[in-house]
């Protein structure tokens, strides 16, 4: 199967493992599911961890409104062909409850409302688990991530008082109102998930390809053109030959100039490739220590 | 940089993973150790070096400090200092590493002990200007009591004793004398200087003395398979799937993770607790039937025979069983604030099993420096490690922690907070 990959057998292995520990230890749980390629891939492992039967958690899509068109038609797809239950939360419906307040000014984003519509998702759906997708080669506060993280019972990450974590024994266990969020492939790297991709031959939604689209450039980072984009004076969309490595909010996620058009091509692009890949999002760039500050508020 | 460090796609690791950690103290330049790495097997992207060379230049720091890169949480940079295990990445055209970066402070123990746990290698750091201090003894010790069976000692900063042959050759005997007491298969010495590069991916120029290989050739080759308990069969069943549709009707896998030897279709196998014994019909993946299935693999075994079985239980040959057994041995390393109580009660979890257990018994505790046994102090407080005896609500099916990691290790777990309070290592 992975020939030539032997690592990615034992990644594989992990996750599954993982998977399934979720399954035995906790009650309700959700896999995170925004459409991009990592929670493809967690999304498929389920699908191997428990066949012949059904995964035993629905799929959760906390939607900010501001999908590229191509992720949803994806998604749609997806889910039935891995046999899976989607469940659909909406930033719009917590803005409309005055749940939360709509950021305004150019960089206005509903990458950070969307954390709120997750807490009430929980709150509302009893969850006691989350699968995310995240991994700890993304970003520095993630490097430290345990694959099962405790949340206390306002959906908070405490870096000081992670439970330690040893041998293959994951600790569940916890009070009423609390959850956790479990992330299968903490030890995979973005190269490792383009790999498996590959190798198992995973669908993915086309703006992950070479396109031609209208962006703009903002402050280096390509935005594709939106009616969620308040363009400033002098900025003007132009066509350019771009492909997403990374999916989210239209508001913050960049293109990158690519001509990559097959999955090999990605694969040789992201190894040569000398930018992380939360380099094209602009939700990291707030601050130094954005990342770390929006995973202790409750943040995927 | 040499050939075999680029990062192309057409050099897919071919060996596996190789899990290391690194201990140390603080400043003996652990960080810089794996920034070096990172940096020179081009695992570090742009984006990241532009922010650590700014960071260096706001401190006013000559060149770029490397060690900011596994600088992780904002508490650490305030501090300086590492405080939590952090996990990092490299892939070279023979492996894919994954690196626990453990802390060096006393108070930190149990990060130490959480990175080295899913470990097969130990990086140990010695200060070439301080030979062994406690803390490497410390270091060593766990790693040994964690079933490490490969140590690599990098005496650093060699630049700073100009390179001297003597400095290393003393260090060297000094370590040996300690280790022999230990159970540890496999060390190694290498002489290096982190921040300069010597012997981590290039060999030295400084030191023509030293004829022994680098620190990556030596990480990049070594033998780990055969650490992994190849003859005594056991599976810890995980989880039970049943789909319970019309076309797998009758359906019923043991879906888990080979914690010891080597499982094939057709092999008799036995069921713990029950006792009763069926042939394996078929080891089931989502790719399709596989033949045998070894450790560290994901399956679903399917059984001849239709027993009840649940999560817990653990499928194993006739002649060859685990001890199953309520009162039990073992070695605990403390993980929590709250001390050991003799006669507390704790949640256990052993393989994919989950009991209760009274400690019955503090024997002694360990000086962790020293290896002394303790005996008139018996209290066993965060950090330290004692040997003890529980007994269990009910049987656990287990070995040795030395004969097998995965069926010889628990945790405790405090009942009122539910936090990891204890890392345990059956005798």
């Amino acid at each position: 199967m992975h020939a030539n990959t032997r690592h990615l057998e034992e990644l594989e292995s992990e996750a599954i493992y993982v998977l399934r520990e979720v399954a035995a230890q906790f009650e309700k749980t959700a896999l995170l599911f925004s459409g991009g390629k990592d929670s493809i891939v967690v999304s498929y492992l389920a699908r191997k961890a428990f066949w012949p039967a059904k995964m035993p958690f629905a799929l959760m899509h906390i939607d900010t409104g501001h999908n590229f068109e191509e992720t949803i038609t994806y998604r749609d797809e997806w889910v039935k062909k891995i046999d899976a239950r989607l469940i659909v939360r909406y930033v719009q419906d917590s803005i409309d409850k005055g749940r939360v307040k709509e950021e305004t000014g150019y960089s206005a984003s509903r990458n950070l409302l969307q954390t709120v519509t997750l807490l009430d998702a929980i709150e509302e759906l009893k969850l006691d688990a989350c699968i995310g997708g995240a991994r700890r080669d993304e970003e520095k506060a993630r490097a430290k991530e345990r694959f099962f993280s405790h949340r206390d019972e306002f959906g908070q990450w405490n870096p000081k008082n992670q439970r330690p974590e040893l041998w293959d024994l994951f600790n569940g266990k916890k009070n009423m109102g609390e959850h956790f969020r479990v992330f299968p492939l903490s030890n995979w790297t973005e190269l490792d998930v383009w790999q498996y991709i590959k190798d198992e031959n995973i669908p993915i939604p086309s703006i992950y390809y070479t396109h031609e689209r209208e962006c703009l450039n903002r402050d280096g980072q390509l935005l594709a053109k939106s009616s969620f984009i308040k363009l400033k004076e002098n900025e003007r969309y132009e066509k350019q030959t771009v492909r997403f490595r990374t999916i989210g909010d239209m508001t913050c996620t960049g293109a990158v100039l690519s001509k990559a058009s097959t999955i090999d091509e990605v694969i040789e692009e992201v190894a040569a490739s000398r930018v992380t890949e939360r380099g094209t999002r602009s939700d990291d760039k707030r601050s130094e220590a954005a990342m770390e500050d929006r995973k202790k508020a409750g943040y995927f | 940089m040499t050939d075999s460090t680029k990062h192309t796609i057409i050099e897919n690791p071919t060996r596996g993973l190789l899990r290391f950690f690194t201990a140390g103290s603080v400043d003996d330049g652990k960080s810089t150790l794996i920034g070096r790495l990172l940096y020179d097997t081009k695992s570090i992207f742009e984006d990241q070096y532009e922010a650590i060379k700014n960071t260096s230049e706001l401190r006013g720091e000559e060149n770029v400090n490397l060690a900011l890169l596994t600088d992780g949480l904002r508490a650490e940079r305030e501090q300086g200092i590492t405080i939590d295990v952090a996990y990092r990445y490299f892939s070279t055209p023979r492996r894919k590493f994954i690196i626990a970066d453990t802390p060096g402070h006393i108070q930190y123990t149990r990060n130490m002990i959480t990175g080295s746990s899913t470990a097969n290698l130990a990086i140990i750091m010695v200060d070439a200007r301080h030979g062994i201090i406690e803390q490497t003894c410390r270091h060593t010790l766990i790693t040994s009591l964690i079933g490490i069976r490969h140590i690599i000692v990098c005496i650093n900063k060699m630049d700073l004793v100009d390179y001297k042959e003597e400095v290393f050759e003393k260090i060297r005997a000094d370590f040996e004398k300690f280790s022999s007491k230990l159970e540890v298969v496999d060390v190694r010495f290498i002489p290096i200087s982190a921040l300069n590069g010597d012997n981590l991916v290039e060999k030295s120029k400084h030191m023509p003395w030293y004829g022994g290989s680098t620190l990556l050739y030596q990480l990049e080759n070594i033998h780990v398979a055969s650490d992994e308990n190849l003859i005594d069969c056991r599976f810890p069943v995980q989880y039970v799937i049943r789909p319970q549709t019309d076309e797998y009707h009758d359906y019923r896998g043991y879906a888990g993770k080979v914690a010891g030897g080597i499982f094939k279709k057709g092999d008799t196998v036995v069921v713990l607790p029950s006792g009763l014994s069926s042939k394996i019909k078929a080891i089931n993946t989502f790719d399709g039937e596989i033949d045998e299935a070894t450790p560290g693999m994901s399956v679903t075994i399917l059984l001849e025979d239709n027993i009840d079985i649940s999560r817990g239980d653990m499928l194993v040959r006739e002649h060859n069983k685990p001890k199953m057994e309520q009162d039990i041995e073992l070695m605990v390393c403390w993980l929590n604030e709250k001390k050991l109580t003799v006669g507390a009660k704790y949640a256990i979890k052993h393989t994919t099993q989950d009991a209760r257990c009274v400690v019955k018994e503090v024997l002694y505790k360990v000086n962790i420096n020293t290896l002394h046994r303790i005996e008139d102090d018996k209290e066993i407080k965060l950090n330290d490690i004692g040997r003890i005896t529980i007994r269990t609500t009910k049987s656990l099916y287990f070995d040795s922690y030395r004969k097998n990691r995965h069926t010889g290790s628990l945790i405790l777990i405090d009942e009122a907070t539910n936090e990891t309070v204890g890392a345990g290592m059956i005798l």
